[in-house]
C-alpha cells in the first residue's frame, strides 16, 4: 500500500501537475489575455510592498534557479566539473538558506500586508491569498529541510532527488521508488511543490511566464507593428517636393 | 490564430528597421487593439438631455451598446446662428457627461419600496378589508399610524409589487378625498421645463382628483418678486447668445463659468469681441477671473452698491447733463412721468399712491376702469392727461392698450418727467431710511430713520379737494439723495459727502472703494448711451436669496431702466436661476392641469404652505416692527408675519391649501341642499363663521395636509428650507430642531392664527416619492417608486438660455422595474378608478382660487386694503375674497379622463397671459395624430393621450411656440388689446409645425409668440422686453410701463415704494444656543451662504461617484483663512455649523477666495453620502437647510392689484435663506453612527396576501 501511494504521489501526480501547468497556461494565454497579469496592488498601497516584494522576488528567483539547476543538471556534469556531492549539498544549504531567509522576510511582510491591510484585504481574491499562503508554506517547508540535510552532508539524499526529477522528466514514473524512504519533510516539500505547479495557471503566478526579460535584448527604441507582410506596403511618400 | 504560437515566432517578428536601427518594424499580432476599438463602438446613438434644473438644456448623444447605455457626448448639430454670431454649440459640462453612471449605480431605485412597518400593517388590514377601509383602519388608529410615521428616515424599506403599491396609494388618496377633501392631497414637483410630460403626469392626476399642485419657483427663491412688481412678468431674460451683443457686462452675484457652464463660451466670446466686464461678488469666484474689475462687495449689501451707482448715473446723465436717449426711453417706457399723490403725515408729506383718472371730477372723461388709469402732465397741452396703456385700458375696452405716446383720446403727448421748472411749490417729503438699524454683523450709518427732502410739486384740484402731486421721477431722484438746488437736508452735491446714497456712503456699508463705484456706474451708463442700451447685468441667486432681495434687484433694475437697457439687444436684466422658461407653456398648461376637463386647477404657493404646515411660523423670530417703515401710513401693522399671510389668503391675494376646514365635497353638498350657488353659500358661511379657512388654524388635524407626492424633486435634501422643522412637524420623525417655539419662550403669539400648545408632529399620513436614485427625500418617504432616468423616457425640455426645444428620448427601456413618471401616474390613476367607487362617485368640489394676474379680475382692489373679516367690506368672491367655483369630479372615470384630451379645449379654447384663441383645429389635428378613443364611455371620440409621446404632441400642437398657426392666432388675439398690427412676427412661420420626431432629429428653434416678450428671429437674439419696446406692447403692470414706483398700501407701509437699502434681517438664531452644548473648541459666528455647486447641480450628481471623486467626496463648507485661524480650524477638519434651527457637519475647506465673516456651503449636498453624526443633535449630519428657516415677507403676499396679483410661480412669498448666521466649530468626536441602534425597526415577517373578504 505504501509503495502504491508513493507511486501515485511521486510517479503519476507529477504528470498531472505538469500537464495542467502547461496545457492550462497555454489555454489561458490564448483565451483570457486580460487575466494574464501579476495583479499588483502597488497602486493601492506602497507600504510594505517595496521591501516585501523585492526581498521576496530576489529570494525566490535565486531559490528557483537553484532548484532548477540543482535538480535538473545531470549528475555527470557536476562530476565532470569536479564538484563533489558533499560540496553541492553545502552549496545548496548555504545559497538556499540565505535566499530562503530573504524570501522569508519578504514574504512575511507580504502576508502581513495582504491579510491585515484592510484595503488590500478587501481587494484580494481567494486565489491571491491562497497562492501567497501556499508559497509561504512551501518556503517554510523548504527551510525546514535544512536541518535534515545537515544530517547527511555527503549529498546522497540530494542525488536521489536529482535522479527522481530527471527520471520524471524523462518519462520514467517508476523512479518514484527511489524516494520511498526519504525523510517525510522532503516528501511534503515535493508534494507541495508539485501542487504549486498544479494551481499555477489558475492564479496570478502566470505572470512568471511573461517576465519581461525580452527587453534586455531588444533592438530599436521605437517599435512599429506592421499589418502588412514584408515588402507589400505602399511606397513611402517622397520627402522631395514634386517639380 | 494563437497568441501563444505567435510568441514562438520571436526571431521572425522584426521585418524591417528604420532610423539606423533605432526603430524596428515588427509583424506581430495586433488583435489586442480590437478591444480598444470596441470600447468606442456602439449599436446606436440616441438624443436626450438632462432634467437637472441647471438651465443648460444641452442636447446629448447617448451611446448604447448591447442594450447598455455606455457613455454620452455633447451633440454638435445645433442649427447654425446667423453670421457674426458665435454658434450655440458647444453645450455640455462634466456633470452632464457623468450622468450615465446613475443608470447602473448602487444608488438606483430599482423596485417599488415600502416602509416595512407600513406594509405589514397594510397586508394585515387588507387581508380582511376592502382597500379604502384597510387604509382607514391604519390611519385612524393613532398607534398604528405612529408605528410607521415616527420611523421615517430610519431605513426599513422592503420591496413590493407595482400592483400592491398603487393600491396603497390609491386607497390613501380615495380615503383622504372622502374623509378630509381632495385639497389634502398635495403634490410637489418643480420646474416643468426640465421634463414637462413627467411633470404633467403627476399634476394631471392631481388636477383630475382635485389635489393641490405646489409652486416651486418662489419656494426655491429663484423668483425675484421685483420682476412681477416692475414688469408684470414672472421672469423673462435674454438668451445667453445675447451676451455677445453686449458692450458692458456686469456679473452681479452670478458665477457664469461654474453654474452656466455650457453658456460661458458666449461670455468669453463677448470679451474677445471687446466687451468690458465687471464681476461683483464677495468671494473670488470662477467668474472673477473673467473680469476687468472684480468688486468684492460685503455680502448682503448689494442694494447699497446699486443705489450708489444709480446716484452717479442720475447725477451725470440726468442732472448735470440730460442724455437724450435716456430721457426719451424713461418717458415712454417707464412710470417716471406718472403723478403720485402726496399725503400728509406728522407735519410732512409722504408719497402716496399713483394718481388715477378717478381722482378727478368727471374721471377725466374715462368711463371704463378710471380707478386703474394712471395720469401724467403733458408738455404739449400743459394739462393732465390719461396716457394709454395702463391696466385700465387692458380690460373692458379694446385697442388702447399700447405704448404709443398718445392719450386716451388719441392725441399725441409728450409727458413731463419733472416739475423742477414748472411747479407750485417744493414740499418736504419723507423717505424711510433703514441703514441705521443695528446688526451685529452689518455696518450701518447714523442717519435718521426718516430723511426729509425737497420735491417739486403741483397743486391739483381733485374730486376730494386740493392735493399735492409729484412725478415719480422727482420722487425717484430725491430718494437717491441728489442735490438739485432745491435746498433742504440729506442731499449731496458731491460723491464724497456721507449722505444716503452717495458713493462715499456706500463705501461704509459695502466696503467697496468709492472710485470703483463711480467708474463702473459712469462707464456702464456711457456705454448704454452710445450703443442705445447695450449694457447688461447678469444677476443670480446669490443676490436673490436675501430677505430683502427685492431691494438688491430693484437697485439693479433701476440702473438698467435709467440707462434704457431693458428690451434692447445686448442689454437688460439677465436673471439666471432655475430653468423656469417653459417655452411651449400655453400648450402644456391644459395637459398639466387637466384644463381640458375642468377649470380652475388647485395651485398653492409653497413658501406659505410649508411655513404654515412645517410649523416654522411657531418659531418666528422676526417681528413686523423690525421691518415696517417709519413712514408707514396708518393701518393695522401689528401681528406676526403669518397673520399677514392669513389676511392675504382671506382677501383673495394668496391661494390656500387646504382651503377650508370643511371638506369641499361636503361644502358643495351643503350649498346644494340649501339651494344656493356655491359662491354665495361660501361667502355667507365664511362671514357667519359656519365655514372657516384652514389657514387660521394650520395645526388642527382637520387642516393638515394628508397625502403628499414628491416627484422630479428632492424636497427634503435640497430645497426644503427649515429641514429640521419638516422632519419634526410635517413628518413627525427624529429631528434636530434646537430652538423653542413662541409658546415655550413666552413670546407674542400671532393674532389671526389659533395657537395650540402641543404642536402636531407628523401631519402627513403618506409620503410618496418618485425617483431614480435613493435621495434624501426617498429615505424619508413611506413609499418610493422607481422611475425612469433621463435616458429611459420620452419628454421635452426647454431653457431660458437658448431658443431650442430638446427631447428626452428612451435610449434604453426603463431598467429593473422602473417606469416613466407618465406610466406611474397612469398606473395610479387606473388603480384609483378601480377602487374609488368604494367611497366616491361623481362629486362636486368647491374650489377656491385667488384673484389671478393676467385675468380681468386682476383689477380687483384699486384704492385701499379692506378686509371682509373685519367687516370693512362685504365678502364678494373674486373681488374681496377668493373666487369660488364648483368643479365636477368623475372619480370612477379618472383614468379615462387622464388618457384623453377632454372636451373643454374645443369648447372653451386655449390662451395665456390674458389672451385667448380658438383651438378646435388643433384638437382635430390631435385626434388624427394620436388617434381617437374607440372604447365606449365618457371619452369616446376624444383624442388619445396614451403614451408619453402622445402627451408631447398635445403640448407641441397646442403651443404657439411650436405651432405657427397657433402663433398667428395668438398674435391676432393680442392685436385686439393693443390696436396695433403684430401678426407679421409669425406669418412667415404659419405653416410650421414642430412635432416630437422633428426635435428628435435635430434641435428646432421656437416660433415667436406673444406669450413671451422677446423675439426669435434672423435679426435679433431673444431678449426680454424686446416686444414691449419695439412693438409698443405694454408691460402687464398698473401703469402699463416699467413700474419703478410701487404704490400698493403694503409696499408703502413696508417702505418699499421706491428702492432703498435695507440691511439683512436679524434672525436671532445664535444667542439662544451658542453656549448650550460646548465641546471645548473655539467657536466663530459666520454668515451662512449657500451657492450653487461646482460638482453637482442642486442635489443631482452630489452622490455621483465621478463627481465625488473630483471633489472631496462628501459635504464641505468653505471658510476664509482668517476665520479658520480664529477658530483653530485647519483645512479638511470636520466641523459643525449650528444655530437654533439645527446643525450640520462637513469638512472645512480653508481658502483665500472666501471673504472674512461668511462661510459657503454648496447647497444640496446630500445627507446620504459620507455624512457623520452631529455632536449637537445626535442625528446624522444634517443638510445645508438644517440651519435655515423660511421667513415670509408681507409685501410678497399682496394681491388683487394689477401686476401684484397672484399667479402660480409668478408672485408670492419666497423662501429666502441668506440672512442666516451659524456658529462654526471644530468637531471633537466624529461618530459615523454605524453601530446598530436598539431602535431599529423589527424585521418584516411577510404575511401571505389574502384576497379581500367581500
Amino acid at each position: 500500500m505504501r509503495e502504491f501511494i508513493n507511486q501515485v504521489v511521486f510517479g503519476w501526480y507529477p504528470y498531472l501537475c505538469l500537464t495542467v501547468f502547461l496545457v492550462v497556461s497555454w489555454l489561458r494565454f490564448d483565451r483570457e489575455q486580460y487575466t494574464w497579469r501579476s495583479g499588483s496592488s502597488q497602486l493601492l498601497r506602497r507600504r510594505q510592498l517595496m521591501w516585501g516584494s523585492n526581498l521576496f522576488h530576489i529570494g525566490i528567483l535565486v531559490i528557483f534557479l537553484g532548484h532548477f539547476v540543482g535538480l535538473l543538471t545531470p549528475i555527470r556534469v557536476f562530476d565532470a566539473l569536479g564538484i563533489s556531492h558533499g560540496a553541492k549539498q553545502w552549496m545548496a544549504i548555504i545559497l538556499g538558506g540565505v535566499a530562503g531567509i530573504m524570501c522569508l522576510i519578504g514574504m512575511t511582510l507580504l502576508v502581513h500586508r495582504r491579510l491585515f491591510d484592510r484595503r488590500i484585504r478587501k481587494t484580494s481574491s481567494f486565489g491571491d491569498i491562497a497562492v501567497l499562503l501556499l508559497l509561504y508554506a512551501q518556503l517554510l517547508l523548504g527551510l525546514a529541510t535544512i536541518p535534515v540535510s545537515l544530517g547527511h552532508l555527503d549529498g546522497h539524499e540530494m542525488v536521489k532527488f536529482m535522479t527522481w526529477a530527471q527520471g520524471i522528466l524523462t518519462l520514467q514514473p517508476s523512479v518514484s521508488a527511489l524516494i520511498l524512504d526519504t525523510h517525510p519533510i522532503f516528501k511534503a516539500h515535493l508534494f507541495l511543490g508539485m501542487t504549486i505547479f498544479l494551481v499555477f495557471p489558475f492564479t496570478r503566478l502566470v505572470h512568471v511566464w511573461s517576465a519581461p526579460i525580452w527587453y534586455l535584448g531588444r533592438r530599436g527604441y521605437q517599435v512599429v507593428r506592421s499589418t502588412r507582410p514584408k515588402g507589400t506596403g505602399r511606397p513611402r511618400p517622397s520627402t522631395v517636393p514634386a517639380e | 490564430m494563437s497568441h501563444f504560437l505567435d510568441r514562438l515566432t520571436f526571431f521572425k517578428r522584426a521585418v524591417d528597421d528604420f532610423s539606423s536601427g533605432h526603430g524596428i518594424v515588427t509583424r506581430e499580432d495586433r488583435g489586442w487593439e480590437e478591444s480598444y476599438r470596441q470600447r468606442w463602438q456602439h449599436d446606436k446613438i440616441v438624443r436626450s438631455t438632462h432634467g437637472a434644473n441647471c438651465t443648460g438644456s444641452c442636447s446629448w448623444k447617448i451611446y448604447v451598446k448591447s442594450g447598455i447605455v455606455t457613455w454620452e457626448t455633447q451633440q454638435t448639430d445645433y442649427p447654425r446662428t446667423r453670421p457674426e454670431l458665435p454658434n450655440h454649440e458647444p453645450r455640455g459640462c462634466s456633470r452632464g457627461a457623468s450622468y450615465s453612471w446613475y443608470l447602473y449605480s448602487g444608488n438606483r431605485v430599482k423596485y417599488p419600496l415600502v416602509r416595512s412597518r407600513l406594509l405589514k400593517l397594510w397586508r394585515e388590514a387588507r387581508a380582511l378589508r376592502t382597500p379604502v377601509a384597510a387604509w382607514a383602519s391604519i390611519v385612524e388608529d393613532p398607534k398604528k399610524r405612529a408605528a410607521y410615521t415616527s420611523k421615517r428616515g430610519h431605513g426599513g424599506f422592503v420591496r413590493a409589487t407595482w400592483d400592491e403599491v398603487t393600491e396603497i396609494i390609491a386607497a390613501a388618496n380615495a380615503y383622504t378625498v372622502k374623509r378630509h377633501g381632495p385639497d389634502r392631497v398635495i403634490g410637489f414637483s418643480p420646474i416643468p421645463a426640465m421634463s414637462m410630460v413627467s411633470y404633467a403626469a403627476g399634476s394631471r392626476y392631481l388636477s383630475l382628483l382635485g389635489g393641490v399642485c405646489m409652486s416651486f419657483y418662489d419656494w426655491y427663491c429663484d423668483l425675484p418678486p421685483s420682476s412681477p412688481q416692475t414688469w408684470g412678468e414672472q421672469t423673462d431674460v435674454p438668451e445667453s447668445a445675447d451676451w455677445y451683443n453686449s458692450g458692458f457686462l456686469i456679473l452681479w452675484g452670478s458665477n457664469v463659468p461654474q453654474t452656466r457652464t455650457p453658456d460661458a463660451h458666449f461670455y468669453t466670446e463677448a470679451r474677445y469681441r471687446g466687451a468690458k466686464s465687471v464681476v461683483i461678488c464677495p468671494d473670488y469666484s470662477e467668474a472673477s477671473k473673467f473680469a476687468d474689475l472684480w468688486i468684492s462687495v460685503k455680502q448682503g449689501t448689494d442694494s447699497a452698491l446699486a443705489m450708489a451707482m444709480g446716484h452717479v448715473i442720475l447725477r451725470e446723465f440726468y442732472l448735470d447733463r440730460q442724455a437724450e436717449y435716456f430721457e426719451n426711453y424713461v418717458r415712454q417706457y417707464t412710470d417716471m412721468p406718472m403723478l403720485v399723490r402726496l399725503e400728509k403725515q406728522d407735519g410732512r408729506m409722504v408719497p402716496g399712491r399713483l394718481l388715477r383718472a378717478s381722482d378727478f371730477l368727471g374721471n377725466l372723461g374715462e368711463s371704463n376702469n378710471p380707478e386703474w388709469k394712471t395720469v401724467g402732465f403733458d408738455e404739449v397741452s400743459e394739462s393732465v392727461v390719461v396716457p394709454a396703456g395702463s391696466v385700465g385700458f387692458r380690460w373692458g375696452e379694446k385697442g388702447k392698450w399700447n405704448l404709443e405716446e398718445r392719450d386716451s383720446d388719441g392725441r399725441d403727448t409728450s409727458l413731463k418727467l419733472t416739475l423742477a421748472r414748472s411747479n407750485d411749490a417744493f414740499a418736504d417729503v419723507a423717505f424711510p431710511y433703514f441703514g441705521n438699524r443695528e446688526h451685529d454683523h452689518f455696518a450701518g450709518t447714523d442717519h435718521p430713520s426718516v430723511l426729509t427732502r425737497k420735491v417739486p410739486v403741483k397743486k391739483l384740484a381733485l374730486a376730494d379737494g386740493e392735493a399735492l402731486v409729484a412725478t415719480v421721477f422727482d420722487l425717484f431722484v430725491a430718494n437717491y439723495g441728489l442735490d438739485r438746488g432745491f435746498g433742504g437736508e440729506h442731499v449731496a452735491k458731491s460723491y464724497d459727502e456721507n449722505v444716503p446714497y452717495t458713493p462715499a456712503w456706500a463705501e461704509k456699508i459695502t466696503g467697496v472703494p468709492r472710485d470703483q463705484i463711480i467708474i463702473v456706474a459712469r462707464e456702464f451708463a456711457l456705454n448704454a448711451e452710445k450703443t442705445k442700451g447695450r449694457s447688461m447685468v447678469i444677476i443670480g441667486a446669490a443676490m436673490n436669496h436675501w430677505y430683502h432681495s427685492d431691494m438688491n434687484y430693484r437697485g439693479v433694475i433701476n440702473m438698467l431702466v435709467m440707462c434704457g437697457c431693458v428690451g434692447q439687444s445686448g442689454g437688460g436684466w439677465s436673471h439666471y436661476v432655475g430653468q423656469e422658461k417653459l417655452r411651449p407653456q400655453s400648450g402644456w398648461l391644459p395637459l398639466a392641469f387637466a384644463l381640458d376637463w375642468n377649470r380652475p386647477p388647485r395651485q398653492m404657493n409653497s413658501t406659505s404652505f410649508f411655513y404654515a404646515h412645517t410649523d416654522q411660523w411657531r418659531y418666528e423670530t422676526l417681528g413686523v416692527e423690525e421691518i415696517i417703515s417709519p413712514t408707514a401710513p396708518a393701518g393695522p401693522w401689528d401681528g406676526a408675519l403669518i397673520d399677514y399671510n392669513v389676511r392675504a389668503e382671506r382677501m383673495g391675494w394668496l391661494p390656500s391649501a387646504p382651503q377650508l376646514k370643511q371638506n369641499p365635497l361636503v361644502v358643495a353638498k351643503n350649498a346644494a341642499a340649501m339651494g344656493m350657488e356655491a359662491k354665495d353659500y361660501v361667502a355667507k358661511a365664511l362671514k357667519s363663521g359656519e365655514l372657516q379657512m384652514s389657514c387660521e388654524n394650520p395645526d388642527h388635524p382637520d387642516n393638515w395636509p394628508r397625502n403628499m407626492f414628491v416627484w422630479r424633486s428632492n424636497l427634503l435634501g435640497s430645497s426644503g428650507k427649515g429641514h429640521e422643522y419638516f422632519l419634526k412637524h410635517l413628518l413627525g420623525t427624529s429631528h434636530g430642531v434646537q430652538g423653542k417655539d413662541l409658546g415655550e419662550t413666552g413670546r407674542k403669539k400671532p393674532k389671526e392664527v389659533a395657537w395650540q400648545d402641543d404642536a402636531p408632529q407628523g401631519k402627513l399620513d403618506l409620503l410618496v416619492t418618485l425617483d431614480f436614485r435613493m435621495s434624501t427625500t426617498c429615505v424619508y418617504s413611506d413609499i418610493v417608486l422607481p422611475t425612469a432616468t433621463w435616458y429611459e423616457k420620452n419628454d421635452l425640455n426647454t431653457s431660458d438660455m437658448h431658443p431650442f426645444i430638446h427631447p428626452l428620448t428612451a435610449a434604453v427601456d426603463p431598467l429593473w422595474e422602473c417606469k416613466s413618471d407618465w406610466d406611474i401616474y397612469k398606473a395610479i390613476a387606473k388603480k384609483f378608478s378601480q377602487i374609488a367607487p368604494e367611497v366616491l362617485g361623481v362629486e362636486n368640489d368647491v374650489v377656491l382660487t385667488p384673484i389671478l394676474h393676467d385675468t380681468p379680475a386682476e383689477i380687483a382692489q384699486a384704492m385701499d386694503v379692506k378686509e371682509w373679516k373685519k367687516g370693512e367690506v362685504e365678502p364678494i368672491p373674486g373681488k374681496t375674497m377668493p373666487a369660488v367655483t364648483v368643479v365636477e369630479r368623475d372619480y370612477p372615470n379618472l383614468y379615462k379622463r387622464f388618457t384623453a384630451l377632454g372636451p373643454l379645449m374645443a369648447k372653451l379654447g386655449n390662451g395665456g397671459k390674458g389672451m385667448a384663441w380658438n383651438t378646435e383645429h388643433e384638437v382635430d389635428l390631435l385626434k388624427r395624430l394620436n388617434g381617437a378613443v374607440t372604447e365606449e364611455g365618457p371619452t369616446k371620440g376624444l383624442a388619445r393621450i396614451e403614451s408619453d409621446i402622445d402627451a408631447t404632441e398635445v403640448i407641441l400642437a397646442l403651443a404657439p411656440e411650436t405651432n405657427g398657426e397657433v402663433a398667428v392666432k395668438a398674435w391676432k388675439s393680442l392685436e385686439g388689446f393693443t390696436g396695433r398690427e403684430h401678426r407679421h412676427l409669425a406669418i412667415p412661420k404659419e405653416d410650421e409645425k414642430i412635432r416630437f420626431r422633428d426635435v428628435v432629429a435635430q434641435p428646432r428653434k421656437i416660433i415667436s409668440s406673444p406669450i413671451w416678450s422677446g423675439l426669435e428671429s434672423e435679426k435679433v437674439c431673444y431678449n426680454a422686453g424686446y416686444t414691449n419696446v419695439h412693438e409698443l406692447i405694454p408691460w402687464r403692470t398698473l401703469s402699463g410701463r416699467q413700474q419703478l414706483y410701487q404704490d400698493h398700501l403694503w409696499m408703502r407701509a413696508f417702505g418699499e415704494a421706491l428702492c432703498v437699502y435695507r440691511p439683512p434681517v436679524d434672525l436671532k438664531t445664535i444667542k439662544p444656543v451658542i453656549d448650550s452644548k460646548p465641546n471645548g473648541e473655539k467657536q466663530i459666528v459666520l454668515n451662512f451662504i449657500t451657492p450653487h455647486q461646482k460638482w453637482g447641480i442642486h442635489s443631482t450628481y452630489t452622490d455621483n461617484l465621478l463627481m465625488l471623486t473630483l471633489s472631496r467626496g462628501g459635504p464641505i463648507v468653505w471658510i476664509s483663512e482668517t476665520d479658520a485661524r480664529k477658530a483653530d480650524i485647519v483645512d479638511n477638519d470636520w466641523i459643525e455649523a449650528y444655530n437654533t434651527n439645527g446643525a450640520l457637519v462637513a469638512r472645512a475647506v480653508v481658502s483665500q477666495r472666501v471673504k472674512e465673516g461668511m462661510c459657503m456651503m454648496y447647497h444640496a449636498q446630500e445627507k446620504i453620502v459620507n455624512v457623520p453624526g452631529s455632536e449637537i443633535t445626535g442625528q446624522r449630519g444634517g443638510i445645508h437647510n438644517s440651519v435655515t428657516r423660511a421667513v415670509v415677507k408681507p409685501t410678497h403676499m399682496i394681491g388683487g392689484y394689477a401686476q401684484q396679483s397672484y399667479g402660480f410661480n409668478y408672485y408670492g412669498t419666497i423662501g429666502t435663506n441668506r440672512d442666516e448666521f451659524v456658529i462654526v466649530r471644530k468637531m471633537v468626536k466624529v461618530d459615523w453612527l454605524d453601530k446598530p441602534n436598539a431602535d431599529q425597526p423589527e424585521p418584516l415577517t411577510v404575511a401571505p396576501k389574502l384576497e379581500a373578504a367581500e
